[in-house]
């Protein structure tokens, strides 16, 4: 029997192709990170600095954010315990590794979910995707600080974290 | 005539809000008040004047990033201010943002949070109201 090596070998070309593209259409998807919802954690994490998306994080991170938040990056951002409660189940809930969360666990590559980093800014994808950033930039009036993602993604609060 | 009358009423009806808003901070400024003259009997009522300096005075004693009011709101209470991490504040004067100091809780949030940051201590009764009156004043 004759093997039909160049269809196959074609074919596979193409399969191939494909899985590029649509690995590339998912990571532009990838860009879409799900506002907060809920009134109360939009007020009480987005008073100070962008409500960020509770999929950007494990839950083990918000837990531990929410553990201390009488030392919050050098604030003192405490609020009474119900609220703490409530907002710390919102979070959990829509955490990277919630299940829910696709694109958030993308953003997470490589990151532990058990003893997750504070900073956003400290997840390795969160590094590569901002390494052509120059110092000068980030302390440019405009931006200011590295939680000011809507000075250049300009529809982060609603979720959309394109260039 | 019974169009005037609708009028009023509609106008009543539109103006009830900000009616309100003032008689929650007059409660607010009036609990101040009471704690005020508790702590000095010599208290004889809270003066804009004395919140405007509170709040443009630079302090020592909080963070160095803050070391006014002003840092993160703007000079003017009419303008809008701008946290470290870039999130507009709306304008402080109760003329501009008409809901302003109207739930005490979250007054009383912001005051212990921003008086520490500021001048490295919880304000006082005296001067919660001298600057709460500021605002209401702009």
């Amino acid at each position: 029997m004759k093997i039909p090596f160049r269809p196959i070998a074609l074919g596979l070309v193409v399969l191939l192709f494909s899985g590029v593209l649509l690995e590339r259409a998912q990571a532009g998807g990838g860009h879409f990170f799900p506002p907060v919802a809920d009134p109360l954690v939009r007020e009480e994490c987005g008073s100070c600095h962008l409500a960020f998306a509770p999929s950007m994080l494990p839950k083990s991170s918000w837990t531990r954010m929410m553990g201390d938040l009488k030392n919050h990056f050098g604030d003192d951002a405490s609020i009474d315990t119900a609220k703490t409660e409530r907002i710390t189940r919102y979070l959990n809930a829509n955490a990277a590794d919630s299940g829910s969360q696709r694109n958030g666990s993308k953003f997470l590559r490589g990151v532990s979910m058990e003893n997750g980093p504070l900073r956003i800014t400290e997840l390795p994808k969160w590094v590569s995707e901002h390494r052509g950033i120059s110092p000068a930039e980030w302390k440019s009036k405009k931006v200011g600080s590295k939680a000011n993602c809507v000075a250049c993604h300009v529809d982060a609060e609603r979720g959309y974290y394109d260039e | 005539m019974k169009t005037q009358k609708a009028t009023t009423l509609l106008l009543a009806a539109l103006l009830l809000p900000l009616g309100s808003y003032a008689a929650s901070r007059d409660e607010l400024l009036a609990q101040y008040a009471l704690s005020a003259k508790a702590a000095s009997p010599a208290f004889s009522g809270f003066s804009a004047a004395r919140g405007e300096k509170l709040h443009v005075t630079k302090f020592a004693g909080g963070k160095a990033e803050t070391p006014a009011c002003t840092a993160c709101h703007a000079d003017s209470p009419r303008s809008a201010g701008r946290t470290p991490a870039g999130k507009s504040i709306e304008a402080l004067a109760v003329s501009l943002t008409p809901a302003r100091y109207t739930d005490p809780a979250k007054v009383e949030k912001w005051f212990k949070r921003n008086c520490n940051d500021v001048l490295g201590r919880e304000c006082t009764p005296l001067e919660k109201g001298d600057w709460l009156s500021y605002m209401i004043s702009q």
